[in-house]
């Protein structure tokens, strides 16, 4: 299961659980498991059926191009960050 | 380049370390050089068509306002006045936000900063737009536009816009935490936080705390070319816009938005671009000029910019206020670091304060950590990109207080930041685990170098001070985003590469050089050329230090697919299986059979159909750069100016395609940041009013601020990358602010908490200390 | 509108006519009228050098001279520095030390550096930077082009000999 680390202003849905393993093999299937759990996130990380435009999903260290279509593997580290944009 | 494994994925997975390129490192003169040097190249103003109109906004006389009424009867009048618009010209957008380049924009927002709707939030803020048959006639047009505004109390800054009671400058807005949205009305757009560890238990380890609060000014990304756009609407409804921008088809995405139509309905043309720093990925003009061209009869329409139209009403990026508080044991480990960052996103939210919140702690491995940063809009122009956003400013804080926690230990200051350093494995300050960087190089490099192996001089006269200063600097460049290409191999065995994307400071020759080393060219056998948005497949914006990186993958890849089309071909002309065609170093051949890829390319002709090769990649590789500054300075205890003695620029590059060229990213970055370190700042009366908004006033760094900056490159190569490339334009503005506070605090024994640490902040700074 | 003026000057080394309203500025002149958009204006008050130009042998920012002022001189503009075959040395220089990035203070530069060297062959570090702060550039950090600028007169020098 991927290890997912919760933003710190997501902790009050988790009870202030800040890492922890969730099934899923997309990005998309990691949310909705964290859903499931913690009803409310996905309305926090996603508007409507995609990722907030000012967040920025990390997985093992690089910026995913694909949003909730993302691979995630058993071994994988989930991040959510603010986007940054570069001039 | 020795070899190519026709195999090899696009993304290689092992680092390029040690290869030995024919091309790559070399420094060959660029191909649209010589047009830039006898004034033959043209930028976005000096585009001239036929039966052209010009064009002039008229901007905000205030900083707050309502706009009661706009009367243009009078300048429509005038002889000469072909079409006026306004705010009732562009359709009415939703508050959507989505996703542009790397960045997020609200569309309705966008609209309203290119048109004024009901109010105009700052000065210089556009209000209207007149075409005519002259410049005169449009200046003395717009003179004659009678707008009714009610004023509204002015917010410049972020400390007075987070007042309880402060003025409201959006009245939809609430504060936004991951998703979750406040009550009440407020001028705070948002709060983001990163939080690891245990700051309380981190503090008590520590020896030494030190907690500083730090305040810099608004500063412009000051590209020497003003903003220009020049649109048809034709008659067939198809739109072509002329401009100088760092994405054609980023400018395409948003003028089509703003005007509601669909992207193919229009055209962008990219002019030759005079400098943009981030600063020309936004449009201000495009659909204004269009909507122009549509009411004076779909002719042609040119808006540019005037120098002070620039500085109050494009760009800047934000001022801030920086709480930074950190501790260390005696042996130097930073127990502890806190940051709390609170950036002026202008008009509209959108200050770059979440890259900031990734800067400030980045170069270093921490256990307790803890950043807060906020977003809040001011009365001052909505924030555009500048180079590593909000890096600067970050830096310069949490850079003198490591600096300061240095002197207190008696450490060194750059073996402090080696102790502290992060690694590959380590985890950063927001979340994920760093990957292969060179920071540590780049502070042994420093360590080693001739600069800081040096004695100090000595003062040019009594009253003058010198001291030494270090700093380092993170960004999180932007691997990302899409690059298409094609490349077409001409009867000659010269190579076309058709490109989109904008170069500013010579991607044409990076993205030639690759392509002739994949190939077993000379960079000279390739002519690139960067086309209009109709001609080649979608680019994201040279921006995020990506070009190099992403644009070069997508021609390292192209070339591949070419060597394959060129070994098809071989094996067709000379009848063997393509199994037994060999491509090497530029040499086709089998068996006994040999021939260059000119020969061969001579050899087909144009009669058996062209090669020609097409790529669009959307890459998601790592791109993290650091850089660490020395910098020599002499202080006039007198007048409290400050002097650059000595410079030197050391940089994790990644591997330097055109190392010239990579030098000139670190030595322009690090000027940029000399001077918003000493100089640079919008200067605001009581009610918001810009009062320097000229180049004069406003005070860039001249060639005799400056001293040579020397460049020392670091090469760790990046290993998503074929050639091993890193992006290097940004962060080397990073560093500058914080290494000089470091070297005046060495030279006169005062903290400088302000940028710029002009004269009058030194003179005030140590006067305080007295 | 105002009635237009006959004006009769020296370009590039070329006798040019053209008709220009009183208050235009020559820069504005060069580039609308003349179509010599080489030129370019980055502040049109005098502060950035992008629009310099040679009036009779002395460097001047062409936005801040009456176009009707030049009748009967001669202008040298970044169109006319090059040789008739090839490049000036200060161009050849600064193409090969990477003088230039994203190119639009180039014309300046170039303009007002072969404007120095004609007066002074073989300026120091620090007068070529003196002379050209009257020039900005926001990309290159002045390093390469006052090393250019350094070597064209080197070059130079020895193409006197």
């Amino acid at each position: 299961m991927a290890s997912v680390w919760i933003p710190s202003l997501l902790r009050d849905l988790t009870g202030g659980i800040s890492e922890l393993d969730v099934p899923g093999q997309t990005i998309r299937e990691v949310i909705d498991s964290l859903d499931e759990r913690f009803p409310g996130m996905r309305d926090r990380l996603c508007d409507q059926e995609r990722i907030r435009p000012n967040i920025a999903v990390v997985v093992d260290g690089l910026r995913s191009q694909h949003g909730m279509r993302e691979r995630v593997n058993a071994d994988s580290e989930v991040h959510f960050v603010p986007a940054i944009s570069g001039g | 380049m020795t070899t190519i494994e026709l195999e090899q994925s696009v993304v290689a997975d092992t680092p390029q370390t040690g290869k030995q390129y024919d091309v790559i490192g070399t420094r060959p003169i660029r191909h649209d050089g010589y047009d830039k040097v006898t004034g033959r190249a043209l930028y976005g103003a000096d585009i001239r068509l036929n039966d052209m109109l010009y064009g002039k906004v008229l901007r905000s006389p205030h900083a707050h306002a309502r706009i009661l009424s706009i009367d243009t009867s009078r300048a429509l009048a005038l002889p000469g006045v072909k079409a006026i618009v306004t705010t009732t010209d562009l359709p009415s957008l939703e508050s959507v936000v989505s996703r542009v380049g790397e960045g997020a924009v609200n569309w309705r927002y966008l609209s309203n900063n290119i048109l004024a709707n009901d109010k105009v939030l700052y000065h210089g803020h556009a209000v209207a737009a007149v075409a005519a048959t002259s410049m005169s006639i449009a200046e003395e047009a717009i003179s004659l536009i009678q707008v009714e505004y009610e004023l509204l109390p002015v917010v410049t800054t972020v400390q007075q816009a987070v007042q309880p009671d402060a003025p409201i400058l959006l009245e939809e807005l609430r504060t936004s935490e991951l998703g979750a949205k406040g009550e009440a009305m407020t001028n705070i757009a948002s709060h983001d936080q990163f939080l690891r560890g245990d700051l309380e238990r981190g503090f008590a380890e520590a020896t030494a705390i030190v907690e500083r609060e730090f305040i810099t000014s608004t500063v412009h990304q000051g590209y020497i070319e003003p903003h220009s756009a020049t649109a048809i609407w034709g008659t067939d409804g198809l739109i072509t816009i002329w401009t100088s921008t760092q994405g054609a088809h980023d400018a395409r995405r948003q003028a089509a938005e703003v005007l509601q139509l669909p992207v193919s309905r229009i055209k962008v043309v990219p002019m030759e671009i005079g400098g943009g720093f981030g600063g020309k990925t936004v449009i201000y003009l495009e659909p204004v000029a269009a909507l122009l061209s549509q009411k004076s009869g779909n002719r042609p329409v040119q808006l540019t910019m005037t120098r002070w139209d620039v500085l109050a009403g494009t760009g800047p990026t934000s001022g801030s206020v920086i709480k930074v508080k950190m501790g260390a044991d005696k042996k130097g480990r930073i127990t502890a670091a806190q940051a709390s960052l609170t950036y002026a996103a202008g008009a509209y939210p959108g200050s770059p304060v979440g890259a900031a919140m990734a800067v400030i702690f980045n170069p270093y491995n921490l256990e307790n950590v803890q950043v807060d940063g906020y977003d809040v809009v001011t009365n001052t122009p909505r924030a555009a990109a500048y180079r590593a956003p909000g890096g600067t400013n970050a830096a310069f804080a949490s850079e003198s207080v490591i600096d300061e926690l240095a002197s207190r230990l008696g450490i060194d200051p750059l073996q402090i930041r080696h102790i502290n350093g992060a690694k590959e494995g380590d985890r950063r300050v927001d979340g994920p685990l760093v990957r292969r960087i060179g920071y540590l190089e780049t502070v042994e490099k420093a360590q080693a170098s001739a600069h800081y192996q040096s004695p100090l001089p000595a003062p040019s006269s009594p009253g003058r001070k010198v001291g030494r200063g270090v700093a380092s600097g993170w960004w999180g460049n932007w691997p990302g985003g899409t690059s298409s290409v094609s490349v077409v191999v001409n009867n000659d065995g010269a190579v076309t590469l058709i490109e989109g994307s904008t170069d500013i400071g010579g991607s044409r020759v990076a993205m030639a050089m690759q392509l002739a080393e994949t190939l077993g060219l000379q960079a000279s056998d390739i002519k690139p050329l960067v086309v209009d948005t109709d001609s080649v497949g979608y680019n994201d914006v040279t921006a995020g230090s990506r070009t190099t990186y992403a644009t070069g993958i997508a021609v390292y890849k192209a070339g591949l697919r070419i060597i394959d089309l060129m070994r098809e071909r071989a094996a067709e002309f000379w009848d063997v299986d393509i199994s037994t065609v060999q491509f090497d170093n530029g040499v086709i051949s089998a068996r006994d059979r040999r021939l260059s890829f000119k020969e061969l390319a001579r050899s087909l002709g144009d009669g058996n159909g062209n090669i020609v090769a097409s790529v669009s990649i959307s890459p998601n590789g790592d791109g993290v750069a650091l850089a660490t500054h020395i910098v020599d300075v002499e202080v006039d205890t007198g007048t409290g100016k400050v002097q650059i003695l000595r410079y030197t620029a050391i940089q994790d590059v990644g591997t330097a395609i055109h190392p010239a060229y990579v030098e000139g990213q670190m030595q322009g970055g690090a000027a940029q940041g000399i001077g918003w370190a000493l100089n640079e700042e919008y200067v605001y009366d009581q009610q918001g009013h810009l009062l320097n908004g000229s180049m004069l006033d406003y005070r860039i760094p001249t060639a005799l601020d400056l001293p040579m900056i020397d460049a020392i490159m670091v090469e760790t190569p990046n290993p998503t990358h074929p050639f091993g490339v890193r992006g290097v334009g940004e962060v080397p503005i990073v560093p500058p602010a914080g290494a000089i506070a470091n070297a005046i605090h060495n030279a006169i024994g005062v903290r400088m908490e302000v940028l710029p640490m002009s004269p009058r902040r030194v003179l005030e700074a140590m006067w305080a200390q007295k | 509108m105002s009635q237009k003026q006959i004006v009769q000057a020296t370009i590039n080394g070329e006798p040019v006519e053209f008709l220009c309203e009183s208050r235009q500025s020559l820069l504005e002149v060069l580039r609308d009228v003349l179509r010599l958009t080489g030129t370019k204006e980055g502040c049109n008050n005098g502060n950035c050098g992008a629009c310099n130009v040679i009036l009779d042998g002395v460097l001047v920012n062409s936005c801040l001279v009456l176009a009707v002022e030049v009748q009967g001189h001669t202008v040298t503009t970044i169109e006319g520095i090059a040789p008739p075959k090839g490049l000036h040395p200060l161009q050849q220089k600064f193409l090969e030390h990477a003088a230039l990035q994203c190119g639009i203070c180039t014309p300046g530069f170039i303009v007002s550096a072969k404007a120095l060297l004609d007066q002074n062959p073989h300026p120091s570090e620090h007068e070529v930077r003196h002379w050209l702060a009257g020039n900005l550039c926001r990309c290159t950090g002045y390093d390469k082009i006052v090393r250019a600028v350094l070597d064209a007169a080197d070059v130079m020098s020895v193409e006197a000999r």
